[in-house]
């Protein structure tokens, strides 16, 4: 008899041909399962044997014949099989909490989920009630997962203890950092956990309704959460009764159109509320003035997704995984010109280099590496001489760089770095809301700096741009209403600083 | 375009099925979208009727958001990465090479209507870049041999 064959589903693997492998094996497969985040080996194909799965992989359809073949005798004799999947190193020293049903659980299997520990923690939420699950949430030391850090559970605390006739829970799932593709992973693969800590929120808050808003470049994202809500809501999770709890909680999902902006929060507000997504001025807080001017708990995707697992184990055991006061695990992803790309979820604390020399193998092109963008297109450029930061929170401020939502893009040494940082500001000329003058103005002068600065003929011509970019650097960075015009220099002062010669500069024209 | 008088009843039945329903433009304006391939103009004055809002309020959202589109698109739309991860990799070269086959500008769209040009910032496939999205559907890992194939795709159904 052939054995249960297991094919990933999620919009990645699909878009490096996994469907076509699919085809070729319909007879096979079993139902498609969430991937496990190795998305160098995809389309990955698993297959039961006696010690465990056995994984094949990157597989194009005019793989199949061959595997279905070497399956009736040695499997491990094809040459894209390469052993046990889960004893591959990259997946076997991470520290999956998150991602712990990656590879393993169905997408839109509500058994699947129960069985592998889901909606434990909303079992539990519900049991000790509302004060001691803020509690929780604030003792684990979460912190929003979706680049500010700020500690959830005072969040939690500051809704909670507002009294409105109505609030909300609102789910950043705008993820338009380049350089990331967690949330859409769990979104696609594990849409119950998502919703669990949704509803665990509700409850715990006094909201009694929720959105998700879904950037519109996941449509696979948007349909599965979709699906994931009806099959929740006939099962009791959602509704009238959420988890047995005699308290109500409802959800929908909305689509967001295309503006980088609006995974802002204030602009994701505006956003929802019908209008065009510009930023506002805080205070007020989203979390007593939130949506239609109601508190609101707005977390990312991951910080919500973490809730069920700091209730089903507490707080101590999230604070156990970590350094200083970031705790627990972090989905980081490995993305841009690298051998591994991947998800490879560990408690912070590793160092950058082991993220991109151990799991990533370095560059795919083999040239030298260059540097790393951490944090998505407003995070540093971080040069390889300061890799051995360790990944956490203040440690990456202390370098000038920061942490961000854990998307690393790495380059190697053919990326220019002027143009990388004249599109960071062109970038943000394009995404800007227009709302504050430092970001609507200053960015399409940097870009308009930057472009004098490299056509400048001699080097008096290019002191004098570089004082004009440094100055326009710090006016956004101070001056503007939000994180897009307010970081956008990160990205340009790191490059200027750390690939001088990038702009035709010494490296001490660029350091006065 | 007189044909877009035609639309209102489905414009209208969009509208019905969203009211009640809080802060509903964006999805209002994806339905119609999705139905009508864009906004037409005359469709403004009914949404903005039904929510009881200015037709500028409308327009103004509807030029704010990248996604929305006021006039019939090409028959494929191709969108190309253009971010940090997809740059790194060489998404740059792939942009010039669509440039130099289409003859067209990154936001452009071919004289004979069968593709657009637009540019994206990520399409969270950054493990595999570069990317496009091709008529919705998301093509990663690309070369220029592949592009140059999902091209000659588009043209042999035009």
């Amino acid at each position: 008899m052939m054995p249960s064959l297991y094919l990933p589903s999620d919009s990645l693997a699909r878009a490096v041909g996994a469907d076509e492998v699919a085809v070729a094996l319909i007879t096979q497969a079993r139902e498609r399962n969430l991937p496990r985040g190795l998305y160098w080996l995809e389309p990955l194909l698993e297959v039961d044997s006696p010690q465990g799965r056995i994984g094949f992989g990157p597989l194009t359809a005019a793989d199949v014949p061959s595997v279905l073949e070497a399956l009736q005798g040695d499997p491990s004799a094809h040459p894209l099989a390469f052993g046990l999947v889960e004893e591959l190193p990259y997946l076997k020293t991470q520290q999956r909490l998150l991602f712990a049903r990656a590879g393993i659980t169905r997408p839109l299997s509500l058994d699947d989920y129960r069985a592998h520990g889901g909606f434990e923690g909303l079992t539990r939420a519900v049991a000790v009630g509302g004060e001691q699950t803020a509690t929780e949430v604030f003792d684990s030391g979460l912190r929003g997962r979706g680049g500010a850090a700020f500690p959830a559970g005072i969040k939690w605390r500051t809704v909670r203890a507002t009294e409105a006739a109505q609030k909300y829970i609102v789910c950043n799932a705008d993820e338009g950092d380049s350089g990331t593709f967690a949330d859409r992973m769990l979104m696609e693969g594990d849409p119950f956990l998502l919703i669990e800590g949704m509803a665990i929120a509700g409850i715990t808050v006094g909201a009694t309704y929720g959105y998700i808003y879904v950037r519109s470049e996941y449509p696979d994202a948007v349909a599965t959460l979709r699906q994931a809500l009806n099959l929740a809501r006939a099962a009791g999770y959602l509704g009238a009764n959420v988890g047995g709890s005699g308290q109500a909680f409802d959800m929908e999902v909305r689509v967001g159109a295309g503006a980088y902006i609006c995974g802002e929060e204030t602009a994701l507000l505006d956003s929802l509320e019908g209008k065009r997504g510009v930023v506002r001025a805080k205070p007020p807080i989203p979390a007593l003035k939130g949506l239609f001017g109601l508190p609101t708990l707005v977390h990312n995707v991951l910080t919500l997704a973490s809730v069920p697992l700091i209730l089903a184990k507490g707080a101590q055991f999230y604070r156990d995984y970590g350094m200083g006061r970031s705790l627990g695990t972090m989905p980081f992803q490995l993305a841009g010109n690298i051998r591994h790309g991947g998800l490879v979820e560990r408690a912070f604390g590793l160092t950058l280099r082991e993220l991109v020399e151990d799991y990533g193998g370095g560059t795919a092109s083999g040239r030298p590496l260059k540097a790393a963008q951490v944090g998505g297109p407003l995070g540093a450029w971080v040069p390889p001489s300061q890799f051995d930061t360790p990944l956490d929170y203040e440690a990456f401020a202390g370098i000038g760089a920061m942490l961000g939502h854990g998307g690393v893009v790495v380059a190697d040494d053919s990326l220019d770095m002027a143009q990388m940082a004249r599109f960071a500001l062109q970038f943000c000329a394009e995404e800007s809301c227009g709302k504050c003058t430092p970001c609507r103005i200053g960015s399409t002068r940097g870009v308009e700096v930057i472009d004098r600065l490299l056509a400048a003929p001699d080097q008096s011509g290019r002191d004098e741009q570089v004082i004009i970019l440094k100055d326009l650097c710090d006016t956004m960075q101070y001056g503007s209403l939000c994180a897009l015009g307010g970081m956008a220099p990160f990205p340009v002062a790191s490059a200027l600083k750390y690939f001088p010669a990038d702009f035709g500069l010494q490296a001490s024209e660029a350091d006065q | 375009m007189p044909d877009e008088m035609l639309q209102l009843p489905l414009v209208n039945s969009l509208l019905e099925r969203h009211k009640g329903s809080a802060g509903a433009l964006l999805p209002i304006l994806h339905d119609i979208q999705e139905r009508i391939g864009y906004i037409p103009d005359a469709a403004i004055p009914e949404i903005a009727h039904a929510l009881n809002q200015s037709q500028a309020e409308i327009r103004g959202v509807i030029s704010f958001y990248h996604d929305f589109r006021t006039a019939p698109p090409a028959r494929h739309i191709l969108r190309l990465c253009r971010a940090e991860s997809c740059k790194s990799r060489g998404a740059e070269e792939l942009a010039a090479q669509l440039r130099e086959r289409l003859q067209l500008d990154d936001h452009g769209s071919s004289a004979d209507g069968s593709i657009s040009l637009r540019p994206v910032y990520c399409l969270g496939a950054c493990a595999c870049s570069p990317a496009l999205e091709l008529d919705g559907r998301v093509h990663a890992r690309l070369s220029a041999e592949r592009l140059d194939a999902l091209l000659d795709a588009c043209r042999e159904d035009a």
